[in-house]
């Protein structure tokens, strides 16, 4: 499971500094190095590692916390409280317009995992008696298009295509006409691979932006980034707006740092996990109980109230 | 363009964000103190060099800087330079296997979306222009229009495609592929996977039956087990090459997606832990966007000067 590296790092860091009664500054000190060394390994981008464990030192080494009983608790409760901050605090959901259809676009690096995610996205809005729409819009990969009526077609919903050379600006706006025309209220827009520096792809996704006013504009990134991850989102924020972040290959064994690093950067919500290849396979993502989860929080939030 | 000035076009973001910020680096500090150490390590870690393999150079370097190696701020470049390079020059091998006798069997695995498909279209054609006979085969039979994708590559390439259904079993295109491939006195067959986390235990066995399958028909194949790795994949690489190691011994890396700004530092972590050679990179979707990987080269064009 994603994040399970860094929960046992941290906890391990934990355990020592509970063993201890009062806490020396070097102790908070030593702490903090392997919460940093944790991190790092982590993927979590070195610049948010800085702030993180700078304010967690500034607030754990006050007074009130050093001649507390139980120092180390206090610290862990620090902790936790950055870490669910940092991971944009509470759900997030998307917004669904008053007046249909509502309009997702989904945008993204090569092989992050958007076609697959528009697949996801629309079995779940159709288990809520929603009427998705299909749009392929990647006019580029060999068999994308194939590859989204596929999934259409096991999902026993529509896909808007036009196979003949149509531009994806002209798919998409003749999608929302297909929409109203056929009453389909949610439109799921998929749009090709590319990377955050292709200046013509990105105008490309400008001009569809502009073109159909999507509600909602998605970035989907792969859990396994690196550094990297929060250089591509503040540009496809800056270029486009993004109203929030959908994290995929959850399933895996990656320590997710980077991902964690976009909201921190960005501050765009993470709203869905993909947990794996099947359709079934989306989560709404909550912050609060990935920090617990990664801190082991059930256990120290009960000592903290035993203390 | 030659060779070298191509491979240094589709490094140039790394180039710059890796040896521009050391470069800003050395006009910041006239002399070296913790604080110019500290943001050393800074630009090390976010090249996704990886903790343990920075905390190497690290020592390296200031050892170098005990040993009067390094006494000014910009000396340091040379000397990581020459240092990441040795890293990846060590145990370097001959970049491609060629069986004894034809067909020569090449097998592409890797996690899911990093590029496997399309470098096994690059691959095709770059064997092709050699002259030789090239043989795809589509074992990705769970991805949605896998087989299409495979096939238009086929296309571009003028390599024969055997497939079967989505849904068939891999082992079982396999098989005929190998069978087609000796038939047809093919030099070469490269055999698609499907995508898969190194984490899934039943997937990791599904390879193995795919690899078995090809060995029985041919003992020594298959020749060369590439592991596809995406360039911007952060420490999560090592643990893939290790777990996709033990599932089928890998024989050399690719890695994709070079073009980006991703830094591509994954590789000195990588070799530095794994000692997996790596043999191509791929720097775009193009079909001609699949380069040998050669180690001097790598490091030369991350250090060139602008
Ligand atoms: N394990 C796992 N695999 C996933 C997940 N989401 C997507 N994938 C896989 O990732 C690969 C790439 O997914 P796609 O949906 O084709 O990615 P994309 O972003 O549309 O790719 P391009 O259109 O080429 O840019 C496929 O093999 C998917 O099955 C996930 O949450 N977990
Ligand atoms: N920019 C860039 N994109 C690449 C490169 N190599 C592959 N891609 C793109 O990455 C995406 C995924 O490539 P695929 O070849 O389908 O990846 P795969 O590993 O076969 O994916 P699955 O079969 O779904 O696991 C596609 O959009 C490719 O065009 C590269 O070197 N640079
Ligand atoms: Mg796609
Ligand atoms: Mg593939």
């Amino acid at each position: 499971m994603v994040f399970e590296g860094l929960a046992d790092r941290l906890q391990q860091t934990f355990k020592k500094l509970r063993g201890r009664g009062k806490l020396s500054e070097a102790d908070v000190s030593e702490a903090m190095r392997e919460v940093r060394m944790a991190l790092l390994e982590a993927d979590v981008n070195f610049k948010v590692v800085k702030d993180f464990i700078g304010k967690i030192k500034e607030r754990a080494v006050g007074q009130e916390v050093m001649q507390s009983l139980t120092p180390a608790q206090q610290v862990i409760k620090i902790v936790n409280d950055e870490l669910t901050e940092l991971m944009g605090g509470t759900q997030s959901r998307i917004t669904i317009s008053s007046r249909p259809p509502t309009v997702v676009m989904l945008v993204g690096l090569q092989g992050a995992g958007k076609t697959t995610t528009a697949g996801k996205l629309a079995l779940s809005l159709k288990k809520q008696n929603k009427r998705p729409l299909l749009v392929a819009g990647d006019i580029y990969r060999p068999a994308a298009i194939k590859q989204l009526q596929v999934l259409g077609e096991q999902l026993d919903l529509p896909v808007f295509a036009i196979e003949s050379g149509a531009n994806p600006v002209t798919i998409a706006e003749r999608a929302i006409e297909y929409a109203h025309s056929h009453a389909r209220d949610m439109v799921i827009i998929d749009t090709a691979g590319r990377l955050h520096i292709n200046e013509e792809l990105m105008q490309e996704l400008k001009s569809i932006k502009n073109t159909v006013k999507p509600h909602e504009i998605l970035l989907v990134v792969d859990a396994m980034t690196g550094q990297d991850a929060v250089n591509v989102a503040e540009t496809f924020n800056n270029e486009l707006g993004v109203d929030g972040v959908i994290l995929t290959k959850l399933d895996g064994d990656a320590r997710g740092g980077a991902a964690l690093s976009v909201k921190a950067v960005t501050g765009c919500p993470i709203k869905f996990a993909g947990m794996g290849e099947k359709l079934e396979a989306l989560e709404s993502f909550h912050p609060d109980r990935m920090a617990s989860r990664i801190l082991g929080m059930g256990d120290v939030l009960s000592l903290i109230e035993k203390a | 363009m030659g060779f070298f000035d191509k491979l240094k076009a589709g490094l140039d973001k790394t180039r710059k964000s890796f040896t521009e910020k050391i470069e800003q680096l050395v006009v910041g500090y006239a002399t070296i103190d913790d604080e110019f150490l500290d943001d050393v390590e800074a630009v090390l870690l976010s090249a996704d060099v990886g903790v343990h393999t920075t905390a190497k150079l690290m020592a390296e370097i200031k050892s170098g800087i005990k040993s009067k190696e390094i006494q000014a701020p910009e000396q340091l470049k040379p000397f990581l330079q020459t240092k990441i390079s040795a890293i990846l020059a060590e145990g370097a091998t001959p970049d491609r296997l060629f069986a004894a006798q034809p067909p020569t069997v090449i097998m592409v695995v890797g996690i899911n979306g990093v590029g496997k498909t399309t470098t096994i279209g690059k691959l095709g054609n770059y064997y092709r222009e050699q002259g030789l006979k090239v043989m795809l085969a589509a074992g990705d039979t769970f991805r949605a229009a896998a087989i299409d994708q495979l096939e238009i590559w086929g296309q571009r390439t003028g390599a024969e495609v055997i497939s079967q259904f989505e849904g068939s079993d891999p082992a079982a295109v396999a098989f005929d592929a190998v069978q087609s491939a000796k038939a047809q006195k093919a030099d070469i067959l490269i055999i698609d996977t499907a995508g898969r986390l190194h984490t899934k235990a039943n997937l990791m066995e599904e390879l193995k039956k795919i690899k078995r399958v090809i060995s029985r028909e041919i003992p020594d194949a298959p020749h060369e087990t590439l592991l596809v790795l995406d360039a911007t994949t952060g420490q999560n690489a090592i643990n893939q090459a290790r777990l996709f190691g033990e599932a089928a011994p890998v024989s050399g890396i690719v890695l994709t997606k070079l073009d980006g700004t991703a830094k591509g530092g994954v590789i000195v972590g990588l070799k530095a832990e794994l000692h997996v050679p790596v043999k191509w990179i791929g720097v775009g979707e193009g079909i001609n966007d699949l380069r040998p990987f050669v180690p001097e080269e790598f490091s030369r064009a991350l250090f060139a000067d602008k």
